[in-house]
C-alpha cells in the first residue's frame, strides 16, 4: 500500500497559526457590519480606524449598503441554504450576497457540503453554457509547435488559450503564433500571453492576445504589498486593460498567503473572500481562483478540495465569471486529481479550467496542469459517461494531423512574410507531440522573431495582411472580423467567450436560468451528439466489418445434417451460429480456425478423433455442448462460441452443468484450447483429468471486451435459424 | 455587433475590412476601443447587477485618452512605497483638470489610505516623475516562485 503513488503527496497537520486550515480558522472574525450615515463604519469586527487597505476598498466600493442589513440579518444557514435551493432565482442570491461581508460569505460558503457546492455552481455559475481554457506553451517558445498546438486546443473547443514563455522576451512570438494557430482551427477562440504587465498590456493593446488573468489579488495587506500591488493599483490595472478593450480577470485562491507564510492565522477560505470581495470591488468581471498555485496547499489540509470549490461558487454568487483552477497538478495520485475536478465537470463553470495542459506535461510552463494532453480522451470520456458539456469535443485524428500541419504552414509562411524568421520544420512541428521531438531548433532566431514584433510595433493588422499575401484570405478575414467583434465591447462583460460564430456568451446574452430539474444549461442535440461521439466508439456494424475483413472462405464448408456417433473415441466440438461465418478470431485474438486445430489435435493426442458440429438453433453454449455431447459416441463434447467461450460437457448432465469451462474467453491460450481437447478426449475415455483453469487477470477485462461482446452475440443471434438440425462441418479447410 | 461602433479613430468599425487593409489604411487607433463603446457597456454591467464593472468601465472610457506610457506611469505611481500623498494627490489634481474625473478621485482615495497604511513613499525622498517603466517591478512571473498567482 505504501507504494500506491498517493502516498508521494503530502498532508500537512492543520495549524490555524500558519493558515494551514481550510475552512474556519479560530481567528477569523465573526461578520458584522455597522453602516452610519451611509458610511461603513466597523466591517467583520473592525473598526473603521483600523481597516487595512483591503477593509477600506471593500467597504467603500464593493458592498451594496441598500441590501447589507438584510443580507447580514440572514442566518448563515437561512442564507446558505438559498445558494443551494433551486427555486430562488440566481438574481436573488447575487442580490443579497452584494450585501454580504467577506466573513458573512465565508461562514456561509463553510455550510455548504460537496452535493450541495455541485448544486449551488449549477445555479449559480453567470454564463449557462460552460467552456474550458487551455495552456500552450512549450520550453523553446517553438512558434510552429505553438501554433499547432494552438489549433489542437481550438480543435478540441476550448475557447481560451492562455500561453506564456520560459524566456520573457519571446512573449511577443507566442502570443502571434497561438493567435495564428487558433484562428487556423477555429474562429472566435481568446488568447492570452502571461507575462509582467506592461508586456501584457502592449500585446493586448496591439491586438495581438485579447483577454489577460495574471492580475493577483491577495488576501492580507502584507502579502499584497509583498506582491508589489495595493487596491489602488490593481483597480487602476483593470481599468487600464478595459481602456484597451481588453478583457480581463483577476487571479487569487486558497494557499498564496501561506506560501508566503503571511496568512495571519486566518483560514484560506475567510482570506479567499476577501480577495473575491476586493475583485468585485475594484470592478473585475471575473476570477480565476481555485487554489490555482496554491492547489495543493488547500489540498494538503482536511477538507481541502471542499475549499477549493467552495472559492468558485464565492465567485458566483458575487455575480463574477469563474474560471475554477484545476490547472495545477496537485497530486501524483489519478483518483485524488480526478475526485479534485470531477465536481466541477458535473456542475459546469465558467471555464471548467483555468488551463487544462493541452500540451505535453513537461512542456506547460505554468507547470503541469490538473489535466495534461494525455488526460484528454479520458476527460471526453467523462463528459460522456456523465453527459454533461465539459467545453471539449473529439476531433478526427486525421482532421487533427491536418489541423496542425496547416497551422505550422501558416505560421511558418507569415514569420518568413514579415521577415521574422525563416522556419522549415512545418512537419515536425505538426507530427510532435511535444518539444522534445523537435530535435535542435533555433531559439535565437524565435528571440529575434519576438524582438522584431515588439520593435517594429507590429500589430494584428499586420498579421491580417500576412495572412492575406501569404494566400490565406480566410484566416485573414476570420482575424479581422475578431477584431471588430471586439471593438464592440461586448466581451468586457461578466463571462463572456465568443462562440465559432462570433456571437457573445456572457452574462447578458446567455444568462444562466437553471432553476431545478428540466431547467437550465442542455447541450443542443448536436452538441450532445458531440459529447457522445468519442472515437473509441464501435457497433455491430464495425464489428462485422472487422471481422468479414478475416474471412477464410470455406472454412467450416456444411456437408449436411449431423448424425449421432457411434464410436468411443467420437468427440464432437460443437460451435455456435456465426462461428466460422460471420465470427471469425475470438476475443483472445487467436482465430476460430487456429482454435479448432489446437482442440483437434488435443484429442487426437489422447487418441480420440473430433469432428465439428454447428448448432444453429441455439446461442447459448450450455445447449450447444450439451446437443454436442447427445450426437457424441463418447457422449463428450466440446462447445465453443465465436467469441472464444468453451466448455466440456457430457449427454447427461443439464444445460447449465458442465465438466470444465472457459469463462474468461479473452485470456484463453491457444496451448489451453489444446488442453481442454486432451482433457475432453480425457472424459470420454472414463479419466478424471485435472481440469482446466481459468487463466485469471487483474484486468478491467469487462470493462475492455463487454461492448465486443455485445456485438459478437448480436452476430451470433442474427444467424440463429430456431429449430435447424445440428449441420457437420468439414474439416478440410482446417488441414 | 452594433452598427454604430466606432473605433477610438472614429472610423466606423464595419469600414474595417480586408480591402482596407490591404490598402494599408488601418492604424492602430482603429484598433482601440471608443470611450462612448465603454460607456454603452457600463450601463448594460449596471443594469446586470455590477455597478462596481460599470464604474470600471466608466473609468477605462476615460483612460481611452492617455497615452500607453502614462497609464502605466499613473499604474506605477500607485504601487505601494512609490508616490508620496503629496505626489499622489497632485496626480489627482492634475488627472481631474484633465478630465478624468473618475481616476482623479480613484487617485485620491489612495493618497488618503496610503498615508494611514504606511503604503505611501516617505515624503522626504525624491520627488515623483518622471515614473520608472512599471517593467523595472514586473509582477512575478510565471519563472518565478510563489507568491504571484501565475496561471
Amino acid at each position: 500500500m505504501d507504494a500506491q503513488r498517493v502516498n508521494l503527496d503530502g498532508f500537512a497537520a492543520p495549524d490555524p497559526s500558519l493558515g494551514l486550515v481550510a475552512m474556519a480558522a479560530p481567528a477569523d472574525p465573526a461578520p458584522s457590519l455597522v453602516v452610519n450615515n451611509g458610511r461603513v463604519v466597523e466591517m467583520d469586527g473592525v473598526a473603521e480606524a483600523d481597516f487595512d487597505s483591503l477593509d477600506v476598498f471593500i467597504a467603500r466600493h464593493g458592498l451594496d449598503l441598500d441590501v447589507a442589513a438584510e443580507t447580514m440579518a440572514l442566518s448563515d444557514t437561512d442564507f446558505a441554504r438559498l445558494l443551494v435551493d433551486p427555486f430562488t432565482p440566481r438574481a436573488e442570491v447575487v442580490r443579497l450576497t452584494a450585501g454580504a461581508t467577506p466573513a458573512k460569505l465565508a461562514r456561509v460558503l463553510a455550510l455548504l457540503r460537496p452535493a450541495e457546492l455541485t448544486m449551488a455552481m449549477t445555479k449559480l455559475r453567470a454564463r449557462r453554457t460552460p467552456s474550458n481554457q487551455a495552456h500552450v506553451t512549450n520550453r523553446l517558445d517553438d512558434p510552429l509547435l505553438l501554433a499547432a498546438d494552438a489549433a489542437t486546443a481550438a480543435a478540441f473547443g476550448f475557447r481560451e488559450v492562455e500561453t506564456t514563455v520560459p524566456v520573457l522576451a519571446d512573449a511577443p512570438s507566442n502570443a502571434v503564433a497561438c493567435l495564428i494557430g487558433a484562428t487556423v482551427a477555429a474562429p472566435g477562440v481568446l488568447i492570452q500571453c502571461s507575462v509582467e504587465e506592461a508586456a501584457e498590456l502592449e500585446l493586448g493593446m496591439r491586438g495581438l492576445t485579447s483577454y489577460a488573468e495574471t492580475v493577483s489579488l491577495y488576501g492580507t495587506e502584507q502579502v499584497f504589498s509583498d506582491g508589489d500591488d495595493t487596491p489602488w493599483s490593481k483597480a487602476f490595472l483593470t481599468s487600464a486593460y478595459a481602456s484597451r478593450g481588453m478583457k480581463m480577470r483577476v487571479s487569487s485562491g486558497a494557499g498564496a498567503e501561506v506560501l508566503m507564510a503571511g496568512a495571519e492565522a486566518k483560514s484560506m477560505l475567510y482570506l479567499e473572500s476577501r480577495c473575491v470581495a476586493l475583485a468585485r470591488a475594484i470592478g473585475a468581471q471575473g476570477v480565476q481562483n481555485g487554489g490555482i498555485d496554491g492547489a495543493s496547499v488547500a489540498a494538503s489540509v482536511p477538507s481541502g478540495l471542499r475549499e477549493l470549490m467552495a472559492e468558485n461558487v464565492m465567485v458566483m454568487a458575487r455575480n463574477l465569471e469563474s474560471c475554477s483552477g484545476n490547472d495545477a497538478l496537485m497530486s501524483e495520485s489519478d483518483m485524488r486529481r480526478t475526485s479534485r475536478t470531477l465536481p466541477i465537470v458535473l456542475a459546469g463553470s465558467d471555464f471548467v479550467f483555468s488551463g487544462f495542459g493541452s500540451i505535453q506535461r513537461y512542456d506547460n510552463m505554468f507547470g503541469p496542469s490538473n489535466f495534461n494532453a494525455e488526460d484528454i480522451d479520458d476527460f471526453l470520456a467523462m463528459q460522456r459517461d456523465w453527459g454533461v458539456d465539459g467545453g471539449l469535443r473529439t476531433v478526427p485524428p486525421g482532421r487533427l494531423l491536418d489541423l496542425r500541419r496547416e497551422a505550422a504552414q501558416v505560421c511558418a509562411d507569415v514569420y518568413r512574410y514579415l521577415g521574422l524568421a525563416d522556419f522549415s520544420h512545418v512537419d515536425l512541428a505538426a507530427d510532435a507531440a511535444g518539444s522534445k521531438d523537435l530535435g535542435e531548433t533555433d531559439t535565437l532566431a524565435v528571440l529575434g522573431a519576438a524582438q522584431a514584433i515588439r520593435h517594429r510595433g507590429l500589430t494584428v493588422v499586420d498579421i491580417v495582411a500576412a495572412l492575406d499575401e501569404c494566400g490565406y484570405p480566410e484566416y485573414a478575414e476570420r482575424t479581422l472580423a475578431f477584431v471588430r467583434a471586439r471593438l464592440a465591447g461586448d466581451y468586457l462583460q461578466t463571462s463572456a467567450i465568443f462562440d465559432e460564430q462570433l456571437s457573445v456568451l456572457s452574462l447578458v446574452t446567455d444568462p444562466n436560468d437553471y432553476a431545478g430539474p428540466g431547467t437550465g444549461y442542455v447541450p443542443a442535440p448536436a452538441r450532445q451528439a458531440e459529447i457522445d461521439a468519442i472515437r473509441q466508439v464501435r457497433g455491430v456494424a464495425d464489428l462485422r466489418r472487422s471481422q468479414s475483413a478475416l474471412a477464410v472462405p470455406g472454412l467450416l464448408r456444411p456437408v449436411g445434417t449431423a448424425c449421432a456417433g457411434t464410436s468411443a473415441r467420437d468427440v464432437v466440438i460443437g460451435v455456435s451460429p456465426a462461428l466460422g461465418a460471420d465470427v471469425w478470431r475470438c476475443l483472445s485474438g487467436a482465430s476460430v480456425a487456429d482454435v479448432l486445430r489446437e482442440m483437434l489435435a488435443g484429442l487426437e493426442e489422447e487418441g480420440c478423433v473430433g469432428r465439428v458440429v454447428r448448432f444453429p438453433a441455439t446461442v447459448d453454449l450450455g445447449q450447444i455442448g450439451l446437443a454436442a455431447a447427445r450426437l457424441s459416441g463418447s457422449g463428450i463434447a466440446i462447445g465453443l462460441q465465436g467469441k472464444g467461450t468453451a466448455l466440456i460437457h457430457r449427454r447427461d448432465l443439464a444445460p447449465l452443468a458442465n465438466l470444465e469451462l472457459y469463462s474468461v474467453a479473452p485470456s484463453v491460450t491457444l496451448e489451453l484450447y489444446r488442453l481442454l481437447g486432451a482433457n475432453a478426449a480425457r472424459h470420454a475415455k472414463g479419466a478424471t483429468p485435472d481440469p482446466a483453469r481459468n487463466p485469471y487477470s487483474d484486468e478491467a477485462i469487462e470493462a475492455r471486451y463487454h461492448t465486443t461482446v455485445i456485438a459478437l452475440m448480436e452476430l451470433e443471434r442474427a444467424r440463429v435459424v430456431p429449430g435447424a438440425a445440428p449441420v457437420e462441418l468439414s474439416l478440410e479447410g482446417l488441414l | 455587433m452594433n452598427n454604430e461602433t466606432r473605433a477610438l479613430s472614429g472610423r466606423p468599425v464595419d469600414d474595417l475590412t480586408l480591402d482596407a487593409v490591404r490598402v494599408s489604411e488601418v492604424g492602430l487607433a482603429d484598433l482601440r476601443i471608443h470611450p462612448q463603446t465603454l460607456e454603452r457597456q457600463a450601463v448594460i454591467a449596471q443594469q446586470h447587477g455590477n455597478p462596481q464593472l460599470a464604474a470600471n468601465l466608466r473609468r477605462a472610457a476615460e483612460l481611452t485618452e492617455l497615452p500607453d506610457e502614462e497609464v502605466l506611469a499613473i499604474y506605477e505611481a500607485l504601487r505601494p512605497g512609490r508616490s508620496s500623498a503629496a505626489e499622489l494627490t497632485t496626480l489627482a489634481g492634475s488627472l481631474a483638470d484633465r478630465g478624468l474625473p473618475r481616476n482623479a478621485a480613484l487617485v485620491a482615495e489612495a493618497a488618503e489610505v496610503y498615508v494611514r497604511r504606511r503604503l505611501a513613499r516617505a515624503a522626504a525622498t525624491s520627488s515623483l516623475p518622471p515614473q520608472p517603466p512599471a517593467s523595472a517591478h514586473p509582477e512575478p512571473g510565471p519563472s518565478s516562485p510563489p507568491p504571484a498567482n501565475s496561471r
